[in-house]
């Protein structure tokens, strides 16, 4: 199959009529382009959204309370309750495949007032009360000092770990902040660490946090017992999708709340809402490869045609050669394999001016910084391999009628041909 | 060499049906240079595309080289062609993109002979017929008489049992024609066994037999004293 004479014969007859192929041969290159770069954009589209969710682990669902619809075991409709700490400990012991329970209590929110004085500097921040787990829910990287541990829950120690954004604003530019201590309503902690939140997600909001111990908080502000809500992640095995609806009776019951009363335990469930976006770029995918088949497809048409006329020009001297004694299976391998060298050859060109595309869109991205929703859009070696299958197969058939239709003419009638 | 027996052969034209040879018996021994004359519409055509295997008889039997020549797969045919028959066609038939070594290399080629002994091998025939020099040249750049010399080498190259020429000389002016034929006597000379098919009658005296063909039957068939075309070159 690839000796020398053969392969000279198919870049003979490509070069003949070199415009003929060129023009052939676009189609392909077309296609393919089309197809790489629309494949590429869904990449770009799909990276650029699943920035925005960060690096959060998307397994996971968001519980709080709220006031009950429904009066049950003797206790009035319009009741307000909340989630105690021992909640967690209920839903680690009943809910199965949990992997993270962070409870969480926050103070300050969007537009809040100012609640964090340093000096004469104040600020309005989100101040939460946490376990040291919710770092691999919420990941950030700790940028200097060290993020909560256990002895600081256990101690109720008066520490905090500011955001980035927040050391801005209390300290000076290249003042240290480890150990000094800020004023949270009135309470002081002492600064143990600093962090920066690399999801653009959180944006400047994400890098004006406060975290301090959750049992501090309590204590500092009075919580008690209570839980202002609930971050839970499943383990990777399985859905938290699956997993809520468990979880939400579980609590229920703790908390004496009709088992069909729907609203008084609110969730926001983000692998639903992570698995709706996935879908949306799957569908994206489809689309693009249909697109780009499609295109292809017409392009391989014209490779078939082409191919076709080369036969027939061609009728004479495949006559010949068979009168000499080729076998016919020569004849057609050698068609095949004009229309695979060409489908491929076309379809390398497309792929290298797609890449070449995406290249310098990416450097385009490089040069202008992040835009919204769109991030280094890409094709995967595995895409590009399916691509030449593609093209493989597609030659293979383009050249398929002709290779039959060069043998099907008798070696007699070819050479009667004129 | 060449058998054949009861050979008949009819095309169909629409509703009509022409029967063009109309029962051949024919022998052809080894060594022997055989003309096969006739008007056109003869069969004379006909009957070299049947013994060339291009075409297959309706009925009778077609022996060659004591092999018997029936229903062949396209496959068989061509290797049967490969092995046993050279052709020499009216226009040549060279593959234009191809140099005329190439053109000559063609059937060893199809016989999978090493690309350096192919090579050799053309080149050798290729001198025997005085065109060595011109071993590069695309067929557009020769003569039709040279183009007929590479295509006779072409035929020689895989050294077959028989040479089948239709109308060798039809496209040649006379002194050409005569070189040609001159060559093929040469072959001739040296044991090849060779048909040719004419309609000129100074062409079927320089071969030593000559097969009259009329309405698809044989109508004479003769052996003559060849007339040696060397004189008129």
């Amino acid at each position: 199959m690839f000796n020398k004479d053969r392969w000279r014969e198919i870049i003979e007859v490509l070069t003949t009529n070199v415009w003929r192929t060129i023009f052939t041969a676009f189609g392909v290159c077309w296609g393919i382009f089309i197809l790489i770069v629309l494949l590429a954009a869904g990449k770009g589209l799909e990276n650029g959204i699943k920035q925005d969710f960060g690096n959060i682990a998307t397994n996971t669902m968001f519980m709080w309370t709220r006031a009950t619809t429904k009066g049950y075991e003797g206790l009035p409709k319009g009741r307000r309750f909340e989630f105690k700490i021992d909640d967690v400990d209920a839903l680690r012991d009943n809910v199965p495949n949990l992997r993270f329970i962070s409870p969480r209590n926050q103070l300050g929110g969007f537009g809040g007032n100012n609640n964090v004085v340093r000096g004469i500097r104040t600020g309005a921040y989100n101040v939460y009360g946490d376990y040291p787990e919710i770092i691999n829910q919420d990941p950030m990287a700790v940028t200097s000092g060290r993020f909560l541990n256990y002895n600081d829950i256990k101690e109720k120690r008066k520490v905090a770990i500011i955001g980035q954004g927040v050391k801005n604003d209390l300290y000076d530019k290249d003042e240290d902040a480890l150990g000094t201590y800020i004023k949270i309503q009135g309470v002081n902690f002492m600064v143990i660490g600093t962090y920066k939140k690399n999801s653009s997600g959180g944006g400047e909001e994400g890098q004006k946090e406060i975290f301090i111990p959750f049992t501090s908080f309590s204590q500092a502000f009075n919580r008690g017992e209570d839980v202002g809500w609930m971050a839970i992640t499943a383990n990777d095995g399985s859905s938290i999708s699956q997993l809520k609806d468990k979880i939400v009776d579980v609590m229920k019951q703790r908390h004496k709340v009709h088992p069909e009363d729907t609203r008084a335990v609110g969730y926001f469930d983000l692998y639903e809402q992570y698995n709706r976006v996935e879908s949306l770029f799957g569908a994206l995918k489809a689309v693009a490869y249909i697109v780009g088949i499609m295109v292809l497809l017409s392009g391989i048409i014209g490779v078939s045609n082409i191919m076709l006329i080369v036969v027939k020009e061609r009728t004479k001297e495949i006559g010949i050669r068979r009168a000499l004694g080729e076998q016919p299976w020569s004849i057609k391998k050698q068609i095949l394999m004009e229309s695979i060298f060409l489908t491929l050859i076309s379809g390398m060109v497309g792929i290298i001016f797609g890449s070449l595309v995406i290249f310098g869109i990416n450097s385009l991205l490089d040069s202008v910084g992040p835009v919204d929703m769109f991030m280094s859009p890409s094709v995967s070696v595995g895409v590009v391999t399916g691509a030449l299958t593609i093209l493989m197969v597609s030659g293979l058939l383009a050249g398929f009628i002709p290779a039959r239709s060069a043998i099907r003419v008798r070696p007699i009638e070819a050479l009667r041909t004129e | 060499m060449i058998e054949i027996k009861d050979l008949h052969k009819s095309y169909k034209m629409g509703s009509n049906v022409l029967h063009v040879l109309k029962g051949i018996n024919f022998k052809v021994e080894e060594g022997e240079l055989v003309a096969i004359m006739g008007s056109s519409g003869s069969g004379k055509s006909t009957l070299l595309n049947i013994l060339g295997m291009l075409d297959g008889a309706d009925s009778g039997e077609y022996t060659l080289d004591g092999v018997p020549i029936k229903n062949l797969s396209e496959t068989k045919a061509a290797q049967y062609r490969n092995k046993f028959l050279g052709f020499i066609f009216q226009s040549f038939n060279l593959i234009n993109y191809k140099s005329a070594l190439e053109n000559v290399a063609l059937p060893l080629y199809y016989q999978k002979v090493p690309r350096k002994e192919r090579q050799e091998k053309a080149m050798k025939y290729l001198e025997r017929v005085g065109l060595k020099p011109w071993a590069d040249h695309l067929p557009s750049e020769l003569s039709g008489g040279q183009k007929q010399r590479v295509a006779i080498a072409r035929a020689m190259a895989a050294e077959p049992k028989v040479l089948l020429a239709d109308e060798p000389t039809g496209a040649l002016d006379s002194t050409t024609s005569y070189e040609v034929m001159d060559l093929i006597q040469k072959i001739n000379d040296d044991g090849n066994t060779i048909l040719v098919v004419t309609h000129e009658e100074d062409i079927a005296h320089m071969c030593k037999r000559i097969v009259h063909l009329k309405d698809g039957i044989i109508v004479e068939d003769k052996k003559i004293e060849q007339v040696r075309a060397e004189q008129y070159v």
